[in-house]
């Protein structure tokens, strides 16, 4: 029973984190974009467009630290404290876009310093989750329960090239959800904008599968070696077909087209990462089974997860559709 | 000077929830107040309420984001700083950190956004019921956090294998022996410090002579609100007070600033703790007071700090002092209540300049009560983080040096202090703007026009309105 507890909860958890990954994504790709915008009253369009979805959408990153520390409490115990630095600078990224938002509007702010505030806590928070996920994949020190590397650990190619990395990838989120959201030139703009956040992230894609089948023998074993390799092919062809997808759709074709080929390319991405890992939920020492809770707290939480978890997706997708279509000028606060 | 990770992760600790607990202790009963308003003006129709709603909501929404963002920091610290307490105690606070996310803040979150910019988008109906379920969103979460934080001071439910915590009954766990106290006696401190904000607010618009039937009624419904509000407080704090007697015995020694067990205790009004010398000085205090209040009875016995070694002893001063500020600020409380009822009855309560100085200068007595009523619990409960349990000196990140934590503390005093600091001015000229009428002022606001200050486009408006 425990068994499946844990497997029920890395798939919780990983889903958790994958919906953070794209809607969170796209509101700071949003942010990031942001500095560039044709014009001011672009900006305000853009800024509008996720006003009323960005605090949803950070609370998935809540989730998926709580859920950790409640289902793999070791894994959480391990992993936060070695990424002492980058979530600091997360959580300062993150504080200087989430109030950008308010503060921006009240009458008489710096509407300037508040708009490079959105724009630079928008970049921190990307950058310093890609250096968390350049980490994660390289794996942490760790002696009995608890981390013994240095928390600076931080400075190192690997981390600082996948830091950069995500902010491309999150200005192509960020891209694909203008597109859906705009018209006219706003969305001309965003189109350009996505194809060349896409050019820079395939890039970074094949740069980091290079660097982890060449320095990680266990992911060279896990994808290339027979039988595997029948089986696993699929995900590679994935993600070259919705890289394909992404790129013809933001040349022309459809306004949600872009934004969801995005998405299917973060989704294979993200599978190929977690197949990489596989069992490591601490790469490269602890395992799934070692990290998890005791089965009463899985299970305590399970209850209420598979309760109020669809409530919660029905009631997040209503607020999105109250808000479906192109944001439009006027819309704002009392509007 | 060595620094030591453990003092410095203190401090920062202090430092980020200090500031965080100022934001739900605001918006709690702001959502509550705004959704209440959201409902009268679907009942009555009046506009008095529409234009006091949206007027709050832009507060509300500058505060809640704030909160929100300084909030998201307070599970990482709790990872980043105090891994090896997160180990030990994971399996059973992650799960009600947890359920507050679930049960919470997506609740929140979600109807923010469509009681935000939703008003034109949604029924009205619709959009009243996104008001009262933000506000229900709040009670949820401190419900929770809460239920954690009692856990730790009043453990109960579990089992400890290997230095760690599992647990063994939920129900005894979340419903801890000081929970139902904290969670009440909390939820009504932060109840009375929004009361007197809005109190603060409405005097000062009625002494500008500007918003004047708006701030008339929130002036009226918010003292009725603390009124009954403030009393009862005394009733919630004298009743956790003795749940911590019975629990956490030292931590109400040091509240009294008490060294040794006597029978006919004496509230102390001054005194300097020494804690070296384990002695106090320069007391003056109250004889048998302490007693009467802590035993309902003048000849009752007080346990003494001296009865457990020093270095399981809270820092007294620290105790001793905030909960005297905080027992201040109550009192204080009280007294405008009192005066509040007196002029209502002498039918002066909206002319007597006098009284709404005074309002608008008491208008942050709530905060000061409540962190120090904080102060008071956490601190008392050291040297422990989980009380009796597991001491805050083996609870720290293994990892962290000195200089870690000193570089982080001065990142998050820094960006705290601007970020703050902005919202508080912008919060403060919020408070003090009041929306532009475009289909003609309110008739009572109609002869000080002159008074008012117009604002800029994207506010609320009276044409906005459904």
């Amino acid at each position: 029973m425990s068994t499946w507890f844990t497997l029920i909860w890395i798939a919780i958890i990983g889903v958790g984190i994958f919906l953070y990954v794209v809607l969170d994504g796209f509101d700071l790709g949003v942010g990031i974009l942001s500095r560039f915008a044709p014009s001011k009253a672009d900006r305000e369009l853009m800024i509008a467009s996720v006003s009323p979805f960005w605090d949803g959408n950070e609370t998935w990153l809540i989730l998926g630290a709580v859920g950790l520390m409640a289902a793999f409490p070791m894994a959480f115990a391990i992993i936060v404290p070695a990424l002492y630095f980058p979530i600091l600078a997360m959580l300062v990224g993150l504080m200087f876009r989430g109030v950008a938002f308010e503060f921006r509007s009240v009458p008489g702010a710096h509407v300037g310093l508040w708009d490079i505030a959105f724009c630079g806590g928008s970049v921190l928070a990307a950058f310093s989750q890609g250096v968390m996920l350049g980490m994660f994949v390289e794996g942490f020190t760790v002696t009995g329960r608890a981390f013994t590397g240095s928390s600076f650990d931080w400075v190192a190619p690997f981390p600082l090239l996948s830091g950069a990395a995500l902010i491309f990838g999150y200005a192509l989120l960020g891209a694909g959800w203008l597109v859906m959201k705009t018209e006219g030139k706003l969305q001309t703009w965003a189109r350009r904008m996505g194809r060349l956040a896409l050019a820079v992230v395939l890039v970074f894609i094949a740069v980091v599968t290079l660097v982890m089948l060449v320095h990680q023998p266990q992911v060279f074993g896990r994808w290339l070696r027979f039988p595997n390799v029948l089986f696993l092919w699929p995900v590679p062809l994935g993600t070259a077909l919705a890289a394909f997808w992404a790129w013809r759709s933001l040349g022309g074709s459809g306004d949600a087209q872009p934004f969801l080929a995005t998405v299917a390319l973060f989704g294979t991405a993200f599978l190929g990462l977690a197949i990489s890992l596989w069992p490591m939920i601490v790469p490269t020492s602890v395992d799934l089974w070692t990290a998890a809770a005791s089965p009463s707290s899985q299970a305590f939480l399970l209850v209420g997860t598979v309760i109020l978890l669809p409530v919660i997706l029905a009631y997040s997708a209503w607020s999105y559709w109250v808000f479906r279509g192109k944001v439009r000028a006027d819309s704002g606060y009392g509007h | 000077m060595e620094l030591d990770p453990v003092f410095l992760s203190r401090i920062q600790f202090v430092w980020v929830i200090a500031l965080h607990i100022l934001l739900p202790a605001f918006t709690m009963g702001l959502a509550c107040f705004i959704a209440l308003l959201e409902t009268a003006h679907l009942v009555t129709k009046s506009p008095v309420y529409l234009r006091l709603s949206q007027f709050w909501l832009r507060i509300f929404a500058v505060s809640f984001g704030l909160g929100v963002v300084s909030g998201i920091v307070m599970p990482f610290q709790i990872g980043t700083n105090w891994s090896r307490y997160s180990d030990a105690a994971a399996n059973i606070i992650a799960p009600l950190l947890a359920y507050e996310g679930l049960t919470a803040f997506f609740l929140e979150a979600a109807f923010l956004g469509v009681l935000l910019f939703g008003r034109k988008l949604v029924p009205p109906v619709v959009h009243c019921g996104a008001a009262i379920l933000v506000a229900v969103g709040t009670f949820f979460s401190s419900f929770w956090i809460l239920a954690v934080n009692s856990w730790m001071q009043t453990p109960a439910g579990y089992t400890q294998t290997e230095g760690r915590f599992f647990p063994a009954d939920w129900t005894a766990a979340i419903f801890n022996p000081s929970f139902p106290y904290r969670l009440t006696h909390t939820v009504t401190a932060f109840f009375l410090t929004t009361g007197f904000v809005v109190i603060g607010v409405a005097c000062y618009h009625l002494r500008k002579g500007q918003f004047v039937a708006e701030s008339r009624k929130m002036l009226s419904m918010t003292l009725w609100l603390v009124t009954v509000l403030a009393p009862l407080q005394v009733f919630l704090g004298d009743q956790h007070g003795l749940n911590t007697l019975q629990y956490q015995p030292i931590k109400v020694a040091a509240m009294e600033g008490n060294w040794h067990r006597q029978a006919g205790a004496p509230l102390l009004l001054f005194a300097w703790p020494d804690q070296a010398a384990a002695e106090n000085r320069y007391e003056i205090g109250i004889p048998g007071l302490a007693s009467l209040v802590l035993r309902h009875d003048m000849n009752g016995e007080i346990p003494g700090l001296t009865e457990v070694p020093p270095e399981d002893r809270p820092p007294v001063a620290v105790v001793f002092w905030a909960f005297r500020i905080m027992v201040g600020a109550g009192l204080g409380m009280l007294g405008l209540v009192a005066v509040g009822l007196w002029l209502r009855a002498r039918r002066t309560l909206f002319t007597t300049a006098w009284f709404q100085r005074l309002c608008l200068w008491a208008s942050p007595i709530g905060f000061v009560a409540v962190l120090a009523g904080w102060t008071v619990t956490e601190t008392g409960r050291q040297p422990w983080v989980i009380y009796g349990l597991l001491r805050t000196r083996d609870a720290v990140s293994p990892s962290l040096t000195g200089f870690d934590v000193a570089l982080s503390l001065a990142i998050y005093v820094v960006v705290y202090l601007f970020v703050f600091g902005f919202g508080l001015i912008l919060l403060l000229r919020l408070m003090r703007t009041i929306p532009i009428e475009h289909d003609g002022p309110a008739p009572e606001a109609s002869a000080i026009l002159g008074g008012q200050r117009p604002l800029a486009a994207g506010m609320p408006t009276e044409a906005d309105a459904p």
